[in-house]
C-alpha cells in the first residue's frame, strides 16, 4: 500500500499482517503498570501481605503438635504426637506446613484476580472514545480482545512470578522444586489466564459501565477461589461442593501447581488436569475473541 | 475529483430511530468540508459510517476510492481521524501515544520517529512530548489529537468538533494548526462544528444536517445569498415622492420595502449596490439620515433550514457524557 500524498514524502511500505498493532496495545497497557512505581509496588504488596500475613496467620501445623494438645488420661509422648499431626497434615494438605499449601494456592489466586481485571480496562476504552479511535484504525478487530488477553497473561505470569520468589522468601517447602515442575505450573496458570481473561474481556465489551463490570467480578472472584482447592483440599469439603470444585478450573490450575511445585498427591492426575484446563482455555478463547471481533465489527 | 462520495447513507438504531436518513453527498479533493447540525443531528453517526466505525444500516460511500462496506480496511488506511474526545492515552507521554498511533497503522519504527519528530514541532509540542498526557491543557491535547490524526499521511482527514470546548485564543490557534497542517500535507478536511462563525471562515463547503437529513449543502456565501442576499436600510428626511419603483429597477435589486420613510432594499453584492442608491436618492433631491448593510451571517442560514424553535437535548445520555468530560478536559 502506498501513501504518497505528501508534497515531499517517498512511499511508505506498512504492515499490514492481520496481527499488526497487536504488541503496541499491549505494550501500551503494560507500561501503565511497569512505568508507574507505585502500582507495581501495590501489585507486589498484595499478594507479600496475603501470604505474610494469611499464610503465617493460618499456622495449622502447629494445631497438631504435641505442645498444643494431648488426650486427658492418655499420656501420650510428645513425639509420637508431633509424628501423628505431621502425618495428619501431610494426608490433609499433600505437605507438611500449611503455609507452602497456601503459597501454591495463591499462585492461582494471583492469577485468577489479574485475568478478572482485563475487562476493566477495555469498559474505560470505550468511554473514553479510545475504543473508538482504534476501530478508526487499520488493525484488526480481533486484535483488541487479543491484546487485553496478552496482556492479562503477561501481567499475571510476571506476578506469580513474583509471588512464588516471595513465597521461597518466606519459607514455602521448595525441596520437591525442578525447572520442569516450574515450566508446568506456569504452563497451567497461563491456560488458566488465557481462559478466564477471554471470558472477563467478552463480558467487558458487552457492558456499558464500569460498576456492572466491576459487579460482576465482585459477584464472582471469591467464590471462584473459595470454591476450588486453591485454600482448603477438596477431599475435605462437604458433598454438595466437591462437584462445583470439581468443575471450577482454578482448582485444576491449582492441583497440577500443587503436584509439580510441592510433589503432593493430586485430586486428578496431571493428564487430566492439563485436558481439561486446555480444553477450558481454548474454547474460552475462541469463543469469547470471535464474539468480541463480532461485537466490535457490528 | 469527488473523494467522498456517499449514495442513500442510512442508519437506524434498535431498527426504529433513523440517525442517518437516506444522505447522499459528495466531497471534493482538497477541500475544506463542513458538516454543521445541533446536538443528535447525525454527524457523528456520519463520520462514524465513513470512517468504517459504524456499518451502515443500507445505502453505502465510497472513500478515497474505497467502498466503506466492502473495502473497510482499506479506508481506514487512507484516512485520519480526529475524534471529538480527547483520547490520547493519559498515561502514556506525547510522543509514546503518537508512537502508538503509527504502530495501530503498521508504520515501520523508523518513519514513524521521524514523522513524530517533524509532527511535534510542527504542532509545537517538542518540549512537552516527554511529559505525561494528564499534565497536558486542553489546546495541548487537541494538538496532540491532531498530530496522531495526521501520523499516518492520510489523503482524508475527519474532524469531529476540533475546537469544543477551548477559549477562543486556543480555538483560532488550533485552526491555524489545521490550515497549516493542510499547507504542509495538502490533505482534504472534513469536519463538523458547532460554531457558525468557524465553518463560515474556514471551509470551502458547509452541509447542514438535521434529523438525519442534509438539508441545504453549498459554499457559505452561496447558502447566505440563497436566503435572498444583504439588506440595505436607507432613512430618508424628506417626505415625498416614493421611490421604490426606481429602485427596485436597479440592478441586482431584488425587493424593496417602504415603511415610513424607510427603504428596506433586498439586493445581492449589497456592497456595489449601496453607492448606486446613495447615487439615485440625491440625484432626486433627496437627504438620507441613515444608511445600514447587513449581510446574511451563517447563523440565519442556520436558523432558517434547521428551525428556531428550542430543542430538547437529542443526544444520547453517553454523547452528553463524552461531550462533557472533553468540556472538562479542555479547560484543565
Amino acid at each position: 500500500m502506498q501513501q504518497n500524498n505528501s508534497l515531499n514524502d517517498p512511499p511508505v511500505e506498512v504492515n499490514k499482517s492481520p496481527l499488526h498493532g497487536l504488541w503496541a496495545l499491549t505494550n501500551r497497557e503494560l507500561k501503565k503498570w511497569y512505568k508507574a512505581p507505585f502500582i507495581l509496588l501495590m501489585s507486589l504488596v498484595q499478594p507479600f501481605i496475603w501470604l505474610a500475613l494469611f499464610g503465617k496467620a493460618m499456622n495449622i501445623s502447629a494445631i497438631f503438635t504435641g505442645g498444643s494438645f494431648n488426650i486427658p488420661g492418655l499420656n501420650i509422648p510428645k513425639e509420637v504426637l508431633n509424628q501423628l499431626g505431621k502425618e495428619i497434615m501431610k494426608s490433609t494438605f499433600g505437605t507438611s506446613d500449611y503455609f507452602s499449601f497456601l503459597a501454591v494456592g495463591m499462585l492461582s489466586f494471583i492469577t485468577l484476580f489479574t485475568a478478572m481485571f482485563s475487562g476493566m480496562s477495555i469498559v474505560w476504552d470505550r468511554r473514553l472514545g479510545f475504543l473508538n479511535k482504534v476501530l478508526g484504525t487499520p488493525v484488526a478487530r480481533g486484535v483488541i480482545p487479543m491484546s487485553k488477553v496478552l496482556n492479562a497473561i503477561v501481567r499475571s505470569l510476571i506476578q506469580a512470578t513474583i509471588v512464588l520468589m516471595i513465597a521461597t522468601f518466606l519459607g514455602m517447602d521448595v525441596s520437591n522444586i525442578t525447572l520442569f515442575g516450574i515450566l508446568g505450573t506456569f504452563s497451567a496458570l497461563f491456560l488458566m489466564v488465557l481462559g478466564f481473561s477471554s471470558f472477563f474481556v467478552m463480558l467487558a465489551l458487552r457492558s456499558k459501565s464500569w460498576e456492572t463490570q466491576q459487579a460482576i467480578m465482585n459477584l464472582l472472584n471469591l467464590p471462584l477461589l473459595f470454591a476450588s482447592n486453591a485454600m482448603f483440599p477438596a477431599a475435605f469439603m462437604p458433598e454438595w461442593l466437591q462437584p462445583i470444585v470439581k468443575i471450577n478450573p482454578v482448582s485444576y490450575a491449582t492441583d497440577i501447581s500443587r503436584q509439580m511445585l510441592l510433589g503432593a498427591p493430586g485430586m486428578a492426575s496431571l493428564a487430566f488436569d492439563f485436558l481439561y484446563l486446555g480444553t477450558f482455555a481454548i474454547s474460552l478463547a475462541t469463543v469469547g475473541i470471535i464474539l468480541s471481533w463480532k461485537f466490535l465489527s457490528k | 475529483m469527488a473523494i467522498v462520495e456517499v449514495k442513500g447513507l442510512t442508519k437506524s438504531f434498535n431498527g426504529k430511530t433513523k440517525a442517518v436518513d437516506d444522505v447522499s453527498f459528495e466531497v471534493y479533493e482538497g477541500e475544506i468540508f463542513g458538516f454543521l447540525g445541533p446536538n443528535g443531528a447525525g454527524k457523528s453517526t456520519t463520520i462514524n459510517m465513513l470512517t468504517t466505525i459504524l456499518k451502515p444500516t443500507s445505502g453505502t460511500a465510497k472513500v478515497c476510492g474505497y467502498d466503506i462496506i466492502k473495502q473497510p480496511s482499506e479506508v481506514r488506511r487512507s484516512v485520519g481521524i480526529v475524534p471529538q474526545e480527547y483520547t490520547a492515552d493519559e498515561d502514556l507521554t506525547g510522543y509514546e501515544n503518537l508512537m502508538l498511533c503509527a504502530d495501530l497503522y503498521g508504520i515501520p519504527r523508523s518513519v514513524s520517529k521521524q514523522r513524530a519528530i517533524e509532527l511535534l514541532k510542527l504542532v509545537e509540542l517538542e518540549e512537552a512530548s516527554k511529559r505525561k498526557v494528564d499534565t497536558y491543557s486542553g489546546g495541548m491535547r487537541r494538538r496532540l489529537e491532531l498530530a496522531c490524526g495526521l501520523v499516518s499521511r492520510p489523503k482524508l482527514l475527519f474532524l469531529d468538533e476540533p475546537t469544543l470546548g477551548l477559549d477562543v485564543q486556543t480555538r483560532v490557534a488550533v485552526w491555524n494548526y489545521i490550515k497549516k497542517l493542510k499547507e504542509e500535507y495538502g490533505m482534504t478536511l472534513f469536519l463538523t462544528t458547532h460554531y457558525l462563525e468557524e465553518a463560515d471562515s474556514v471551509c470551502n463547503r458547509i452541509a447542514i444536517i438535521d434529523h438525519g437529513k442534509i438539508l441545504k449543502i453549498g459554499a457559505p456565501n452561496e447558502l447566505k445569498e440563497s436566503l435572498g442576499g444583504d439588506l440595505i436600510e436607507i432613512e430618508v428626511r424628506e417626505q415625498g415622492e416614493d421611490l421604490s419603483g426606481i429602485l427596485s429597477s436597479l440592478k441586482h435589486v431584488k425587493e424593496v420595502r417602504k415603511k415610513d420613510s424607510t427603504y428596506f432594499v433586498r439586493t445581492e453584492k449589497g456592497e456595489e449596490v449601496a453607492p448606486e442608491i446613495i447615487e439615485t436618492i440625491r440625484i432626486r433631491g433627496f437627504h438620507m439620515s441613515k444608511i445600514a448593510l447587513t449581510k446574511p451571517t451563517l447563523d440565519e442560514v442556520y436558523l432558517e433550514y434547521t428551525g428556531r424553535k428550542l430543542r430538547e437535548e437529542q443526544a444520547s445520555w453517553e454523547e452528553t457524557m463524552a461531550v462533557q468530560r472533553t468540556l472538562k478536559r479542555a479547560r484543565a
